[in-house]
């Protein structure tokens, strides 16, 4: 344990005006994704994609480049690889995407994410500058905690887009959900910039928390995915039985319900692993901190009742007659469960893990 | 919503056979049975296992653990802090005692929660084990033989050309075994697999599921965990007598306690001096002299973080706060008690609370005249008309000691067990020392200062302040199994959801014109598009052997189109367990 060092009072300041300054790039992203939603909405092309939605062809079927090896004389025909999608789907296949075809609506699209970008940046400087200023880990409250998830989050969808990756029909409702976290961190959970009681001085800190963070982000598009496959799973319902609603407008341009669930499910099973090991790694830290590696405190308990609850999912998701929908809904639960152990008992219930303030 | 699950013949599920060891589900197909048999007994019994090792119960009993854990975080628990749970009962007169019934003050070793962990434990069992010998099994045979469709398979590719069918097998076979699948002999077609760690993993995972339970049940049993008290200069020795306190679980031997002791020297504290979080404690660390098994001395400093690790035992530095070194002398002159009194802290600021029990004074008139003391000690003191004595910082900027002074007798002598930290003030027999007027006397100390009793009845010395420290000694069997079983959940939970299983097949035979017909399936979960993707390389690598016969028309394949109108079959969505 090293003597506490003092807090540069100068960085603490220029990170809460860079983590304000993302929080306005990010309103305008917003605004930006609006926009392309609208554009979107008012598009021939999207208003047609209902009536094109006919049952599709079979699924894309990879065509294989057959390397001419020793300089072969003839192009010769490539033989193909079939696939048979073995999945459950409708035929449905994925929405246009938010512009839904309209070019003013994919250019304001592509504003949304440069100007995402952009607030990252500064999110990604907001969040040094707050390491810098305390030097350590810079997760040591909630106020702290929840602008680094945030930031996590942004980054994990900005790297799925430069992995080529379908997901830019997330980014409304991620930049939502970034600014109301970060509105909460900056109004009801700030707490300025300083040194940590000594229960946390260990590098433990780094993993368990950095590890938490990284969970919470990856869980909540994996949420947010689930969510929108709720939507569009309800739209394609009506659509088959040719009631529409006028939200459904929207609903047609998501990606298709199938792909929905096995982007979420992708997701979470990838994240589950860490969930795990951030667990473990608590544990570890719990043991040398306190005595124990378990002890049933309140946000230890949480952490296992999100653990089962995601096992419950990843298991309902294949098993028969609990795929889609109900484990639509237990992952729903479980992500609450992330979200309860964060608010609510870190504000709420008194537990070993409620420290420097909230 | 799945009712294709049972195979229809096509092929697919045979070849999908043993793909995974992953339970069948009968619930679609049993339910809705019109003429069931009578059950007897053992049929009863069967049913009843058959339901428990079942997919849709192990998820039940695991949603429902999760349920059941969540009382004992909102609910106060004996283990983790009997005071609350004391208060809680003092609050709530009509819902305490249904609270303890219920066993809502232990619920993880409430007879509820047991049963739902031990039936998941007991279902996961009846899971594991079989997959486990049918896994072994897949492991001695040989990966199944090509089914005579092979188009029906989820990925396929097909060609025709003019090299040898044995030649194009055995490039086949050479490719596949370069990419590490595991090949099965075969005359007309060749049988392929990889990624058999899938099953391993996910057997691993359950199987270290098993590991845990046992760690928690030994540490449980067999945990011993002790406070112990101790001031600059003062030490202790691992013995049931020694301690504050000491909980211990089952099998707790006190007689197979590990010899070894220690003597906290010093101990330092350093505190947030400005800011709004002025009085947060950044550090603390206790120095100290121990031995353990070898009888030897070593010198230590014990942090928050960092525990004394000795004889098998760990000993957590947990709280701290500041003892006065007082002499307090009788009415006959005589030192009837000089030493440290630990006080303990009320708030953050180490506003401490503590008595002085000096049970052998003497009065003056030669009779035995008991004094006590009881007081606040502040480290930084403050005097304000609303809260009265407090302190304002925790560290010694400005300590005094608040005292009121008692004599006559302390009620120790009547066999009960007195709390060392409280005066039984409502003792008719002692009384308080009070002035003429009868308002009670009160004294404010800083260290060197003495105070004289009235009419004659001793003085107090506060001669200086000296801090304690407060350790938890615990003993814990079973944690590195604990964390062996982690680290084995670790890497059979990476490799059931990161790797995948899947099949190739190969198959090459001549046709009536003279040609070679190259047939090409994979077969794999049906999430993942990389079963197309790994056949493409495969074909790309088997083409450059065996080129397309030049002439060939792309339509003359036989009967390979797939359409959309077949039944789809769901073989391979049980992966999981």
């Amino acid at each position: 344990m090293n003597i506490a060092a003092g807090v540069n009072e100068h960085m603490a300041q220029i990170s809460n005006y860079l983590v304000y300054s993302a929080m306005a790039v990010y309103t305008l992203a917003f605004l930006a994704h609006i926009t392309e939603w609208i554009f979107g909405s008012r598009s021939r092309v999207g208003r047609t994609a209902r009536a094109v939605a006919a049952p599709a062809a079979t699924a894309s079927a990879p065509a294989v480049r057959v390397k001419q090896r020793g300089g072969g004389t003839a192009v010769l025909d490539r033989p193909k690889v079939v696939t048979r999608d073995a999945s459950e789907d409708r035929g449905a296949t994925d929405g246009p995407g938010a512009a839904g075809g309209s070019e003013k609506g994919d250019l304001y699209g592509r504003i949304a994410i440069s100007l995402t970008t952009l607030a990252f940046l500064l999110h990604v400087g907001g969040v040094l500058a707050r390491a810098l200023s305390v030097g350590r880990a810079p997760w040591g409250n909630m106020y702290e905690f929840s602008v680094a998830l945030g930031m996590v989050a942004v980054g994990v969808y900005l790297a799925l887009l430069a992995l080529g990756k379908n997901v830019r029909w997330v980014g409304l409702f991620l930049i939502t959900s970034v600014l109301l976290d970060l509105g909460l961190a900056v109004t009801v959970l700030y707490a300025d910039s300083d040194q940590l009681v000594p229960a946390l001085h260990s590098y433990w800190l780094w993993i368990h928390v950095s590890c938490a963070i990284i969970c919470g982000a990856v869980l909540h598009l994996g949420a947010l995915a689930t969510l929108l496959y709720l939507f569009r799973d309800g739209y394609e319902v009506r659509q088959a039985q040719g009631r529409l609603g006028k939200l459904d407008s929207m609903m047609e341009r998501l990606p298709a319900a199938a792909s929905l669930d096995k982007f979420a499910y992708r997701i979470n099973a990838a994240i589950f692993p860490l969930w795990t090991f951030t667990i473990i790694a608590g544990s570890i830290w719990a043991e040398s901190a306190w005595g124990r590696y378990w002890g049933w405190d309140p946000t230890e308990t949480w952490s296992f009742i999100t653990w089962v609850a995601y096992a419950c999912y990843l298991h309902a998701r294949a098993t028969a007659g609990w795929k889609g929908r109900k484990a639509a809904y237990l992952c729903l639960i479980a992500f609450g469960c992330y979200l309860f152990n964060f608010y609510c008992v870190n504000i709420f219930i008194v537990g070993k893990h409620s420290y420097a303030g909230l | 919503m799945s009712t294709t699950d049972t195979g229809t013949g096509t092929g697919v599920d045979d070849a999908a056979e043993a793909l995974s060891t992953a339970p069948r589900e009968d619930g679609d197909t049993a339910g809705g049975s019109p003429n069931l048999p009578r059950l007897g007994v053992l049929g009863w019994l069967r049913w009843f296992w058959r339901q428990l090792t079942s997919m849709r119960v192990a998820l039940i009993l695991l949603f429902l653990l999760s349920l059941a854990a969540i009382p004992g975080s909102l609910v106060p628990q004996e283990g983790v802090d009997p005071v609350k749970v004391a208060d809680f009962l003092k609050a709530h007169t009509t819902l305490g005692p249904i609270y303890t019934k219920l066993g809502l003050f232990h619920v993880y070793s409430s007879v509820w929660f047991s049963a739902i962990y031990i039936l998941l434990f007991v279902s996961l069992a009846g899971c594991i084990i079989p997959r486990s010998w049918q896994f072994v099994g897949q492991l001695r045979s040989q990966p199944p033989r090509a089914p005579r469709k092979l188009d029906r398979m989820p990925a396929y590719s097909t060609w025709r050309t003019q090299a040898e069918p044995e030649a194009v097998l055995a490039s086949a076979r050479d490719t596949l075994r370069a990419r590490r699948y595991r090949v099965a002999p075969g005359e007309e077609s060749v049988a392929a697999e990889k990624g058999y760690l899938r099953e391993a993993g996910n057997l691993l995972f359950h199987i270290a599921l098993f590991g845990m339970l046992i760690a928690f049940a030994v540490g449980t049993l067999y945990k011993s965990d002790g406070n112990k008290l101790v001031v600059t200069g003062g030490g202790f020795t691992n013995n049931q007598t020694q301690y504050d306190d000491l909980k211990h679980g089952a099998f707790f031997e006190p007689d197979n306690m590990a010899p070894f002791g220690f003597t906290l020297n010093a101990f330092h504290a350093t505190y947030e001096r400005s800011g709004p979080q002025k009085g947060t404690p950044r550090s603390y660390a206790a120095d100290v002299t121990y031995f353990g098994a070898d009888g030897k001395d070593h010198q230590r400093t014990i942090h928050v973080n960092e525990p004394l690790e000795v004889a098998g035992n760990k000993v957590y530095l947990t709280s701290h706060g500041y003892s006065t070194v007082v002499t307090v002398k009788d009415g006959q002159g005589n030192v009837a008690y000089h030493g440290p009194v630990p006080f303990l802290p009320l708030d953050g600021n180490v506003t401490s609370q503590g008595v002085i029990k000096v049970p052998d004074a003497v009065g003056k008139d030669g009779k035995r005249d008991q004094l006590g003391f009881a007081g606040l000690f502040t480290p930084t003191m403050a005097i304000d008309p609303v809260n009265g004595p407090h302190s304002t910082f925790p560290a010694l900027d400005r300590p005094a000691l608040f005292l009121s002074a008692y004599h006559g007798d302390l009620g120790m002598d009547s066999g009960l067990a007195q709390n060392v930290y409280q005066l039984d003030t409502s003792n008719k027999n002692l009384q308080q020392f009070k002035d003429a007027k009868g308002t009670p006397i009160k004294a404010l100390m800083v260290p060197g200062d003495t105070w004289t009793l009235p009419n004659g009845a001793g003085s107090i010395t506060l001669n200086r302040i000296d801090q304690w420290a407060n350790f938890e000694i615990v003993y814990q069997p079973g944690n590195s199994l604990a964390l062996t079983s982690a680290v084995c959940m670790l890497i059979g939970l990476a490799g059931s959801l990161f790797i995948q299983r899947r099949r190739v097949w190969v198959r090459a035979r001549r046709t009536e014109d003279g040609h070679t017909l190259v047939e090409l399936a994979g077969l794999g979960r049906s999430e993942s598009r990389k079963v197309a993707e790994e056949l493409a390389v495969l074909v790309t690598a088997v083409h450059a052997e065996a080129p397309t016969a030049a002439e060939e028309p792309q339509e003359a394949q036989p009967d390979s189109v797939p359409s959309d109108s077949l039944p789809h079959e769901d073989h391979s969505d049980k992966e999981q367990a």
